[in-house]
């Protein structure tokens, strides 16, 4: 039954992002109402929280690309990748981003994740070159501008979830591996890594017909 | 050794500098504010491990207290566009040499320097190899970039605040949700929710189960922010005891098709570090990169139901 009431943080996230408060608000209040209903006393939720924290903090080393690209943005990165979008006859936001697309989930799937990423790929590069490739159609506007780049960073996502666990030697295929003998099943890495080929030709085949539908909604398509 | 502390202690550096250039930032109100935030970061990463655990949770309530207050709006002075477009006529295509070192080395750091040795014990930190190969590549391409570009003194670390201040509070909210799956696990929310789950629908047909244990996995995936917490919990309820051990399904189809249902909830939750980073880096309104994910997550998801009901069993 403590276990059932464990479940009282879920709500508070749920009620907590509903009614807009500020999310890092709502995620310390869930841990904080999840620990005490697990029967935990004060001292020992904050020293989880701090645990968690500090363990997690390879996750922020990705922010010390910033001071770089925000130089290279000082001297231009942005306006030369738009030049070079602009140069490129016949690019529309959605062949650059099917291109990147497929590139990301190749890459993936032969282990090289670090080709990619939101800040160090989609800020100074993807992105600004998609934008340009609308310009050139002749639509702008703030809307479709934040559109572009809503789907720049969706498409590293996309192509790296489903690129990633077809290589056999990253860390999802060994924790499924390592899941599944735990419960007593056996499971080579290799099957495990092969079996996620369909599902990645689907996401490709759907994401891809997507940002087809984007050019057309931007525009673009018919015009060319 | 070289190992992911001393990663810490750059990015620390760098936070330390974000903090002191914000205390000097007279034209941002909140200067304060934010001068503690980024302060409290920089030192999260130069002295976490001496503060332990339960300071280092003081800390991180902390950084929510004056985070969930607002940092104010900073001021950075950077150059306008029409300077960018000359500078940018002028460098030309060098100005993406720096940005393609940082993945090179990155990579060539993976590969190579789990091999190498000093006196007999390995250089670097084996386990965090990646991290260290990321942020010597940063450091590499930083460097060849002053050397191209010869930024005046001080320009690197306010270009890296205007960046960091974009980001905004949002940047610890990775972390903090990390520290949220600390305490859900020691709750024993997956249990929880894997024996609610295994109670609903102990004799139901394949389909059902099959569909339930996939669409568990993403909304699971949805409440933790990360398919690799879901992923135990729906295994040990639903995968391996339902779908292979009572109907016989293949081991590596349902793991690796369940696995891939989890990241189609990843692409729908407010909750993983990769929708809030690029949200906040391309200055994009709440919700529009979930928004450009859902309806793919959403049919993949779908297709992934049905691909695990006719491979599992058949193969």
């Amino acid at each position: 039954m403590s276990h059932l009431l464990s479940l009282l943080g879920i709500p508070v996230i749920l009620i907590g992002l509903a009614a807009r408060l500020n999310p890092l608000v709502v995620v310390t209040a869930a841990a904080i109402v999840t620990g005490l209903a697990g029967g935990m006393d004060v001292v020992a939720i904050v020293s989880l929280i701090g645990k968690g924290f500090n363990d997690a903090r390879y996750i922020s080393v990705v922010f010390l690309i910033l001071p770089l690209i925000g130089l290279l943005e000082r001297f231009g990165l942005q306006a030369r990748a738009r030049t070079l979008a602009a140069r490129l006859a016949g690019l529309s936001p959605g062949r650059l981003l099917i291109a990147y697309l497929a590139a990301r989930q190749l890459t993936a799937a032969l282990g090289l994740l670090s080709l990619g990423g939101q800040a160090t790929m989609v800020r100074p590069l993807i992105a600004p070159m998609a934008e340009a490739a609308a310009d050139t159609g002749g639509k702008g506007g703030a809307a479709s501008r934040d559109l572009i780049r809503a789907h720049a960073a969706a498409v590293d996502n996309i192509g790296a979830f489903f690129g990633e666990d077809i290589f056999i030697a990253l860390g999802s295929v060994l924790l499924i591996q390592a899941v599944l003998e735990q419960n007593g099943v056996r499971a080579p890495p290799l099957a495990i890594a092969l079996w996620a080929i369909p599902t990645a030709l689907v996401a490709f085949a759907v994401h891809a017909a997507r940002l087809r539908r984007l050019d057309a909604r931007l525009g673009q398509g018919r015009a060319r | 050794m070289i190992g992911v502390r001393a990663v810490y202690l750059i990015v620390g550096a760098f936070f330390a500098v974000v903090a002191i250039t914000s205390a000097r930032d007279r034209g941002n109100p909140k200067r304060w504010r934010a001068t503690a935030f980024w302060g409290l970061f920089a030192a999260s990463f130069l002295a976490g491990d001496r503060l332990g655990s339960f300071g280092s949770g003081v800390l991180a309530i902390a950084m929510v207290a004056i985070g969930g207050l607002g940092l104010g709006a900073s001021r950075v002075a950077t150059t306008t566009s029409g300077q960018r477009e000359a500078s940018a006529a002028r460098f030309g295509d060098r100005l993406f040499v720096p940005i393609l070192i940082v993945p090179v080395v990155t990579l060539a750091g993976t590969l190579a320097l789990p091999w190498i040795e000093v006196g007999g014990a390995p250089l670097v930190e084996v386990k965090q190899v990646t991290v260290i190969s990321m942020a010597l590549g940063t450091v590499v391409a930083a460097a060849v970039a002053l050397a191209m570009f010869r930024p005046p003194p001080g320009a690197m670390p306010q270009e890296g605040r205007r960046l960091v201040d974009q980001v905004g509070w949002a940047a610890i909210l990775p972390q903090l949700l990390a520290a949220l799956g600390a305490v859900f696990a020691a709750a024993g929310v997956g249990q929880a929710i894997g024996g609610l789950i295994g109670h609903a629908l102990p004799h139901a047909d394949r389909l059902a189960v099959v569909a339930v244990f996939c669409v568990g996995m993403a909304l699971f995936t949805m409440i933790m922010g990360n398919a690799f917490a879901a992923f135990p919990v729906l295994a040990a309820g639903i995968g391996c005891p339902l779908i292979v051990r009572a109907f016989g399904g293949n081991p590596a189809i349902v793991g690796s098709i369940g696995m891939l249902s989890g990241y189609c909830g990843t692409l729908m939750t407010p909750m993983a570090s990769h929708n809030i980073i690029p949200t906040a880096l391309l200055g994009l309104p709440p919700g529009a990169v979930i928004r450009a994910q859902a309806p793919t997550a959403l049919i993949v998801l779908t297709a992934n139901v049905g691909l695990m009901y006719f491979l599992a069993f058949r193969f």
